[in-house]
């Protein structure tokens, strides 16, 4: 029988417990704790079940936000499961790192009241007791093979989700993963404390266990064509290959020792664990004074990880004000909570290094903020004669990635940007080139785990449209 | 998981092995590197390609004893695997027919100026190689190189075999006794720079095959930038060759010096570990 409303909204959002800032700042365990069973059907009790279903236009991936909602409320937690997963393949990804408070959190009903519905927090609930009790998941029921083969190259959020949906509908799934791990930025890229690895994995697993084939150490271009793929086996081929290539400042000093690019700082300590050196073989250099240069979510996970190395005092260096920061406002409380000190309005004019080529300080311009520029954000502008030195001796450049050049450079036919993007349909994924499909970060350049997972599905639904006509 | 089908010491201290990898095989071309891991908690280290079969679906790779990696790399037999394989990685050397060419090959660096000899021969140039070590014992394949060479000088720095001296020496007389079109120097990085700085007056195009240290290889990371004629350049992608003459050393050489004190205490402890067992 259901449950009556109750006539009241109850407008008291239910915080998720987090590790002590004090405590976490020294270890890779999980910041967020995740909602305990009560937490969980409090905060989905405050859900009105409204009938104009904002939230799901919301999501990238239009998960049924309400009717999950419900099922959990109810104490349904199998069917609340079904409904998440029925629509997004990789729930306790998304309940982690999905910017929910700019999309389905943020024209939830209850918004305008300030205390939205934490979304977020139930789908990473109902995702993690998916986790616990795989026993009482019912296999996935997998339709006739179509006998029909797709490639998909990169195993990120876009080919992971691409690869999922394609095996549902029967076709033969082979991704390819550069790495010698699959999951793309959610391996090399996203640390520890934010996104467990076996989080992760297990949605790798889930993936595999619906018959997709995955091979690591594939770099494709390099090992195969994309047009030897499609003419010797594949009828399709989704290239999910990110935005990997690292920017750096341009700036004197940059080729100093002590100088990483966020792409590698995280790669050493996320993928090949430079935490644990020396039970890990890869080391990283654990500087006393770091700067990390940028204000996003890379930039504050850089930042974190460096406190988390042991660095003494940890700076981010942002040439923009605090209301421009493009991270996640969550992450920069979490960074500022930890003691990581933000410097706005700073730019660095270069990179100064010791007799023994090593960084020892940055030289810094103070900035001011002019005119908007073309993002529509006010351009930061020197403040002539403000440099000033910080003493580092370690300097992480979070400016930002690109596509990486190794398929486009090696596929006919495809039409590329000047930003190194692919063109591709944005309701299709659809490229001009025959038989191939593009999505998630190489389309859009750098963007969030959950729009390139809507790609991977709007392409896979595509593809199977083509497959099957 | 990729299968060594044999593994021999070519000296006590420079290992080979050739392993299974019919895809890479199919597509290696000659200065072309794989990354590998050795074991779950392992490091990815690039290695240049020495030799492979596409036919057999082998390559060949050959690896000095320095650090961690390589040591436990060391300790692996023919029946056993290596965790991961990845490549063809990088640019191919550019291979035409230039006229007369010189290969130097110092140190380990014999293995990868192997296939560029021959193939720069199979193109129709005369390959003139000089190939040199500290001394005999970590000298190898003297016989291969004679096979695809027209000429071959060997040297050793102590005179323990051959000539005595550095690769330069017999380097700097070819240029003086007549015309050289091209020449490839692989080896440690000091030895490059020389090779580089001795055919410069001679303005001869020199093309040296940096062994960066790497994480991915894709040009994901930047670890191995250099900086080459000024530019930011990637080991991984842009080369492993480069223009010797465009190289700026001095940073090639500090950034190959970053984690010293940490791969010492990593070799340490593994080598502790060792004893313990």
């Amino acid at each position: 029988m259901e449950e009556k409303p109750k006539s009241k909204i109850n407008l008291n959002r239910v915080e998720m417990p987090r590790q002590d800032p004090k405590v976490r700042a020294h270890n890779y365990k999980e910041v967020a704790l995740g909602y305990t069973d009560d937490m969980v059907k409090e905060e989905a009790s405050r859900c009105i079940q409204c009938p104009k279903r904002m939230c799901v236009s919301g999501c990238p991936v239009n998960v049924d936000i309400p009717e999950f909602i419900k099922a959990v409320r109810e104490g349904d937690m199998p069917e609340a499961v079904r409904i998440l997963k029925s629509k997004n393949a990789l729930p306790a990804i998304c309940g982690r790192v999905c910017p929910q408070e700019t999309q389905c959190e943020e024209v939830c009903t209850l918004s305008k009241k300030k205390a939205p519905i934490a979304i977020g927090r139930i789908e990473r609930y109902v995702a993690d007791w998916d986790l616990g009790n795989k026993e009482k998941r019912s296999p996935t029921q997998l339709p006739p093979p179509t006998g029909k083969k797709v490639a998909v190259i990169g195993s990120g959020p876009a080919g992971l989700v691409c690869a999922a949906d394609l095996a549902k509908m029967g076709h033969k799934v082979t991704m390819y993963e550069a790495l010698h791990t699959a999951g793309g930025v959610l391996m090399y890229g996203i640390p520890e404390f934010r996104l467990p690895k076996k989080v992760v994995q297990a949605e790798v697993d889930y993936v595999k266990s619906l018959g997709v084939d995955v091979q690591l150490d594939s770099v494709m271009g390099k090992l195969a064509t994309v047009d030897e793929l499609l003419a010797n086996e594949f009828n399709a081929v989704f290239l999910g290959t990110g935005a990997g290539l690292p920017m750096f400042l341009d700036i004197p000093g940059e080729n100093l020792n002590g100088v990483y690019s966020a792409n590698e700082f995280l790669t050493r300590v996320n993928l090949m664990k430079a935490y644990l050196f020396p039970d890990y073989d890869t080391p990283i250099k654990v500087g006393k004074k770091v700067a990390v240069i940028g204000g996003g979510n890379v930039a504050m996970d850089s930042a974190r990880c460096a406190l988390r190395l042991g660095a003494e005092e940890v700076y981010i260096v942002y040439r923009r004000s605090r209301t421009e920061l493009p991270a996640r406002h969550e992450e920069v409380e979490n960074a500022e909570e930890e003691g990581i000190i933000f410097k706005f309005l700073t730019n660095p004019k270069q990179i100064i290094g010791d007799d023994k080529s090593w960084v020892k300080s940055m030289e810094c311009y103070q900035m001011e903020l002019g005119e908007p520029d073309a993002s529509g954000r006010r351009r930061p502008v020197i403040k002539p004669g403000s440099e000033f030195m910080m003493d580092v001796d370690v300097v992480v450049v979070a400016l930002g990635t690109t596509p990486n050049p190794l398929i486009p450079s090696t596929t006919k036919g495809l039409d590329i940007t000047k930003h190194g993007t692919v063109v591709a349909d944005e309701q299709t994924g659809k490229t001009v080139k025959d038989r191939v499909w593009a999505g998630g970060d190489v389309v859009t350049g750098a963007a969030t785990v959950i729009s390139a997972m809507g790609a991977g599905k709007r392409a896979a639904a595509s593809i199977d449209a083509f497959l099957t006509k | 998981m990729f299968k060594i089908i044999a593994k021999e010491k070519l000296t006590p201290v420079i290992d080979c092995l050739r392993v299974e990898a019919p895809a890479l095989a199919k597509k290696a071309k000659a200065g072309q590197f794989v990354i590998i891991r050795v074991d779950e908690v392992g490091e990815r280290i690039p290695l240049t390609l020495a030799d492979w079969d596409a036919k057999e679906g082998t390559i060949t790779l050959v690896a000095m004893e320095v650090g961690t990696s390589t040591r436990k790399l060391g300790l692996l037999k023919a029946g056993d695997v290596l965790t991961n394989l990845v490549g063809p990685l990088g640019l191919p050397s550019d291979i035409e027919k230039f006229g007369t060419v010189v290969c130097v090959g110092g140190g380990v660096g014999i293995a990868p100026i192997h296939p560029i000899a021959r193939s720069l021969r199979q193109a129709g140039n005369k390959v003139i190689s000089i190939i040199g070590a500290r001394n005999k014992d970590l000298l190898f394949w003297e016989d291969k190189m004679k096979k695809v060479s027209d000429e071959l000088i060997v040297t050793t720095d102590d005179g323990s075999y051959a000539a005595k001296g550095l690769v330069t020496e017999p380097l700097k007389a070819k240029l003086e006794g007549g015309k050289i079109d091209r020449v490839i120097a692989i080896g440690p990085a000091v030895m490059m720079k020389f090779c580089s700085l001795t055919t410069k007056p001679f303005n001869v195009p020199t093309i040296v095959s940096l062994n960066s240290i790497m994480v991915d290889g894709t040009g994901m990371c930047g670890c191995c930038r250099i900086s080459v004629g000024g530019k930011t350049k990637f080991a991984c992608v842009d080369g492993p060759d480069f223009d010797g003459h465009q190289v700026d050393w001095n940073i090639a050489f500090d950034r190959q010096k970053v984690y010293l004190k940490e791969e010492k205490e990593s070799l340490d402890r593994w080598e502790s570990c060792q004893c313990s067992k």
